[in-house]
């Protein structure tokens, strides 16, 4: 085979490779080296760099270099005089005497002398400067032909348009990045909102201090102990916090009244759950049947609740968590009319209840979760700080809430699994 | 991946057999073990051909990164058992001005 021929097919195979390289290698820096001793060996030339150009730093950071000394900067700022003069020259070879004005040129012509590069090659991808590519004296020593001008400038567009793809995908992710942090902050937000809102609520009815705040968790630890995902538990607890919002709109004197209210004052009050429904309807809630949740819970399985006096199927799942929170809420603390009754009593309330206001198996799902906390079984001391120590330490509890769940498991009616 | 380049020393030459590996990413490893040579003070570098058929682009380059660290180390750097394509190739490209050539 002649000499030329053999160097002919040994150029065009390197050129077919590196398009393979580019298009099919995962790993951005194998690519860029691979391509680069594809590119130097392919004319045999003796040194060289190829650098990737940022345009957030107007910085150029070279990714591979060979024999240009432990010296060589690999990292250098360039002008936009710079950049405007790469992008003129269109990835054409940049004449080194011509670009002695340059600051790229003048950071790097001691290198470029003393190593005797003989071409600049602007990588430029959809008229954007992705990087360079620098190369010094080929291995016979010849100047570098019109042909091999041709050849570096195939070369370096391919692997201009691997950093350009390289580029592209950062941008992706930085995107995808930036997407998540604002959904995250908008979360936080919501949340935020929510736990005034409750606080506001809270701060209006001075002798049920907290209890949005409790029923929230009482809501969440039923939810949980329900095996539900998170995120739904997370809904339940917001459900369960902003339950009493239509309250923010009764009479405080009705709210804060130390006496039993009279009938017209009742119905003012029982007016709450629709109006935290009209409130609530608006609001782009990340959660589902949050409205739905304040509107119904105050509504009983056997249809004796307000303000519709629907019947088990017809209130809504999340309403019926946090009518159990709220019921447990009110019995485990002081009112102005009413102390805040025995451990033992609220469990046999719970279990004469369970049925006819309350789900049997939310009961049963309170009922176990707090008997994990009690037993050990869990190491959450979440009731505990709820309900204070003493309260949940009463004698014959433990035992108490064991035969609940027994009864209800035994002579309940059927349990219903939640619904999704 | 591990595998042992083949490597032989004799005083002060070093016998390094290219093999497959030239041709590809990993051919960078000849490059590594040429210069732990040189640093050892091998004062001629021999690359066998004996198991190489042809040499691609890759494996020109890491080629002349061998010859750049002889160069550096003012050591010689021999090509042996060389076939026909692959010296013409070496020829064409200008390799001969910087190593010499022994046919197979
Ligand atoms: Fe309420």
């Amino acid at each position: 085979m002649p000499e030329n021929q053999q160097k002919l097919i040994h150029t065009f195979s390197a050129l077919a490779d590196i398009g393979q390289e580019v298009a099919h290698k995962f790993n951005f820096h194998e690519m860029i080296r691979t391509s680069f001793h594809l590119l130097l060996g392919s004319l045999a030339i003796m040194r060289g760099g190829i650098a990737r150009y940022s345009r957030f730093g107007h910085e150029l950071n070279f990714l591979a270099v060979r024999g240009l000394g432990d010296d060589f900067p690999v990292s250098a700022s360039i002008s936009l005089e710079d950049e405007r003069e790469f992008l003129s020259a269109g990835m054409s070879p940049i004449e080194l005497s011509q670009a002695k004005m340059l600051l790229f040129f003048q950071h790097y012509q001691p290198v470029i002398e003393k190593k005797g590069i003989e071409l600049i090659v602007p990588m430029i991808v959809h008229d954007e400067l992705v990087g360079m590519v620098m190369l010094g004296e080929k291995a016979s020593g010849e100047p570098f032909s019109s042909a091999d001008r041709a050849i570096v400038q195939a070369m370096a567009r391919h692997i201009g348009v691997g950093i350009y793809q390289r580029n592209l995908m950062a941008q992706l992710e930085r995107k995808a990045e930036e997407n998540k942090r604002m959904y995250d902050e908008m979360r936080l937000t919501y949340a935020d909102t929510v736990k005034s809102f409750a606080a506001a609520i809270d701060y209006k009815d001075k002798y049920t201090e907290g209890h949005s705040v409790r029923v929230g968790k009482y809501s969440e630890l039923i939810a949980a102990e329900l095996g539900w995902s998170d995120e739904r538990v997370e809904g339940v607890a917001v459900a369960g916090y902003l339950h009493d919002v239509g309250k923010l709109t009764v009479e405080k004197n009705i709210i804060n009244s130390p006496r039993r209210i009279n009938a017209k004052e009742t119905a003012e009050l029982n007016k709450h759950p629709s109006v935290g429904y009209e409130i609530l309807l608006p609001i782009h809630h990340p959660y589902s049947d949050i409205p739905l949740a304040a509107k119904y819970h105050h509504e009983r399985l056997d249809g004796r609740g307000y303000p519709d006096g629907l019947k088990d199927e017809e209130i809504p799942y999340i309403a019926k968590i946090v009518n159990l929170a709220d019921s447990f809420d009110a019995m485990t603390t002081n009112r102005p009319y009413k102390a805040r009754r025995p451990a033992h009593e609220v469990v046999e309330d719970l279990q004469r209840n369970s049925g006819k206001q309350f789900a049997p198996e939310l009961v049963t799902a309170l009922c176990g979760a707090i008997l994990k906390e009690m037993t050990g079984e869990t190491k959450e001391r979440k009731f505990r700080k709820l309900l204070g120590r003493e309260y949940m330490e009463a004698e014959g509890i433990i035992d108490l809430l064991k035969g609940a769940l027994n009864g209800l498991a035994a002579t309940g009616p059927l349990t219903l699994v939640a619904a999704e | 991946m591990n595998f042992d380049i083949d490597v032989r020393h004799d005083g002060e030459t070093a016998i390094v057999y290219a093999n497959e590996y030239l041709n590809k990413i990993t051919g960078e490893r000849i490059e590594r073990e040429c210069k732990r040579r040189l640093d050892a003070g091998c004062s001629t570098l021999m690359v066998s051909f004996r198991d190489t058929e042809i040499v691609n682009s890759i494996g020109i380059s890491i080629l002349l990164g061998v010859i750049d660290a002889a160069a550096n180390s003012n050591a010689k750097v021999v090509f042996t058992d060389v076939n026909d394509d692959t010296g013409l190739l070496f020829e064409s490209l200008g390799l001969t001005r910087h190593a010499d050539i022994r046919k197979a």
